[in-house]
């Protein structure tokens, strides 16, 4: 028994009546991290002393008092826009490489109470933009079924470090599918919230309207696990809602009979790779079998996703990373000749390149003269793909479509073209305009490259998407074995 | 039309400098992200309200008591230059 591969819910219940021990867990983690993170790269940083005793002070912890925590003992990974006390957090940036936060997220704190042990915080695009994990300061990431591939992003640090067995569990963030786009390419699963299920608190800010922390995890019971988690009420969220998600094991009975998803026409349109078609088209099939309704549905504003998205999504940017400005923390440039010599050097030499040009899209965006045109327009259309998700729900509990257009591409190739690469978003960045939740499912592979589906559901109806994704990892279990 | 010139304002709002290899750069780039997004014109949204955050129909309210927050000398410990219990930044105004 490894552990680290199995679900976490029945080895923290091992681990809560001694069968196994949190050292013995923590000790595993950390020994594969050490083993394999040299050529995959999915952590900026490592905590193993820290890690090991706060393991040791579980261990010490009376039965009793265990009762109360469901993921005992358990490591977990966080990626590195996510704030933890004492510990460096640096959004993969030059800027922030010395940031130690004086306080923890609510996330942390909520893993924390739960029994988890932090072991690493993992590496991500640059303040979380990008889609490839190649934006990073410290360099991108390996996929670990291909290491010349890249694991997807942002949040390509903690999807690499489950679907290689490092540890269980890990958090992302999803901004416009920086969970579910790279568990679609390592092969594990992610959930993008409700916005408003999970806490921003301590949440670096990318674009605050469409920002949610999620799950990530090999087994879709541990995510329903760790949402439960995760969803804590926080008054330090004005936007979190306080509707703490309840698990239940009927969930995950697998019965999805009755249960009708919606095919939108137009995510099946052209542009789709067929390597990615295939394995959802056949799991279509299945699911009709095992009762599933599909219905066809239409979502007209798709095609203009990714464009409401880019102008939203850098013009909350432009304004959230005003904030590095080189006073308060962070780097600052060495001898500056004025206060605004200070800001501009700073930015400059702190910030990667593709934030320095989400900062300049998102000013020009909201600039005199042009909020009208982009930012308004942008926000009207967003209204719109909203609806179409309204009227597509009348119909069915659930939408189903790709994640991402083609397997995870190779390291390197889309780098020179940024809209190329923004592109590739299309099938995530509409959950997070419409404030939607959102699963990330493998349901197949193309040449040893995993290849995922998504659903997406109402408002509040992530239990809707579980059950879906349990059916999804059973009815495909034995294809992706053989 | 995005030129250099345009770019180097909106780099002067957005308070950073740049090289003239990466003004070049920009101008190119998002000449074509914004030609991109243009499409959005072809969409009708006349009578459409936007949206800027999909959030509960009303803020949430709490009683407005003291709680503890954290001490300045926690905060001050990640500040570049911090003098007297301040941040420290070059001199403003010139007598």
């Amino acid at each position: 028994m490894t552990f680290l591969t199995e679900p976490a819910a029945g080895t923290a219940a091992q681990c809560r009546r001694g069968t196994v021990t949190a050292r013995e867990l923590v000790k595993r983690a950390l020994d594969r991290i050490a083993a394999q993170d040299g050529a995959l790269h999915a952590f900026i940083s490592t905590q193993p002393e820290a890690a090991l005793y706060r393991a040791e002070y579980l261990d010490k912890l009376p039965l009793a008092a265990r009762e109360s925590m469901p993921l005992f003992g358990i490591p977990v990974a966080v990626k590195d826009n996510i704030v933890t006390a004492g510990v460096a957090t640096t959004c993969a940036s030059k800027i922030l490489e010395n940031f130690v936060p004086p306080y923890d997220a609510t996330v942390v704190e909520a893993l924390v109470a739960a029994g988890a042990v932090i072991v690493g915080k993992t590496n991500l695009d640059e303040f979380a933009m990008g889609s490839s994990t190649e934006n990073s300061y410290f360099g991108a990431t390996r996929n670990p079924n291909n290491p010349d591939h890249i694991p997807g992003g942002s949040s390509g640090g903690s999807a690499a470090a489950v679907a290689a067995g490092m540890v269980p569990l890990a958090l992302g963030s999803d901004t416009g599918g920086s969970i579910r786009q790279p568990c679609c390419h390592c092969g594990c699963v992610g959930l993008k919230p409700t916005y408003g299920r999970v806490s921003r608190y301590g949440l670096v800010a990318f674009a605050s309207s469409l920002d949610q922390i999620g799950p990530i995890a090999s087994d879709v019971r541990d995510i329903g696990l760790l949402l439960s988690v995760l969803s804590v009420p926080d008054k330090r969220d004005s936007t979190c809602a306080g509707k703490q998600f309840t698990d239940s094991d009927d969930l995950y009975a697998g019965a999805v009979n009755g249960l009708a998803v919606g095919v939108p026409k137009e995510y099946f349109a052209q542009g789709l790779s067929p390597e990615v078609r295939g394995p959802i088209e056949s799991l279509l099939a299945r699911l009709a079998q095992a009762g599933c309704k599909t219905v066809p549905v239409s979502l007209p504003n798709l095609g203009y996703g990714i464009a409401t998205y880019y102008i939203v999504c850098t013009a909350e940017a432009s304004s959230n990373l005003a904030r590095y400005d080189g006073v308060k923390y962070g780097y600052r440039s060495a001898n500056p000749k004025s206060l605004i010599d200070m800001y501009r050097t700073t930015r400059r030499e702190g910030f990667g390149a593709e934030v320095k040009r989400r900062i300049m899209l998102g000013t020009y965006v909201l600039s005199s003269g042009y909020y009208d045109a982009y930012y308004l327009k942008a926000a009207r259309v967003r209204t719109l793909i909203a609806r179409d998700f309204d009227n597509a729900f009348t119909q069915c509990d659930a939408v189903v479509s790709p994640v991402a257009p083609a397997p995870a591409f190779r390291i390197g190739e889309k780098c020179n073209d940024p809209l190329q690469m923004y592109l590739t978003d299309i099938y995530t960045v509409s959950a997070n305009l419409a404030g939607i939740p959102g699963i990330s499912v493998p349901c197949g592979k193309a040449d040893g490259i995993p290849v995922g589906v998504q659903f997406m559901a109402p408002k509040w109806r992530e239990d809707t998407l579980l059950k879906l994704g349990f059916a999804t990892q059973e009815l495909t279990k034995s294809k992706q074995l053989g | 039309m995005i030129d250099k010139k345009i770019v180097q304002h909106i780099a002067d709002l957005s308070r950073l400098s740049l090289s003239d290899e990466e003004t070049e750069e920009f101008a190119h780039q998002l000449a074509s992200i914004l030609g991109y997004v243009e499409q959005l014109d072809k969409v009708d949204t006349s009578n459409v309200e936007p949206t800027a955050l999909v959030a509960p129909a009303r803020d949430p309210l709490r009683q407005d008591e003291p709680t503890p927050s954290l001490p300045p000398d926690k905060l001050l410990q990640n500040g570049p230059k911090v003098k007297n219990g301040y941040f420290a930044v070059p001199k403003v105004i010139n007598q």
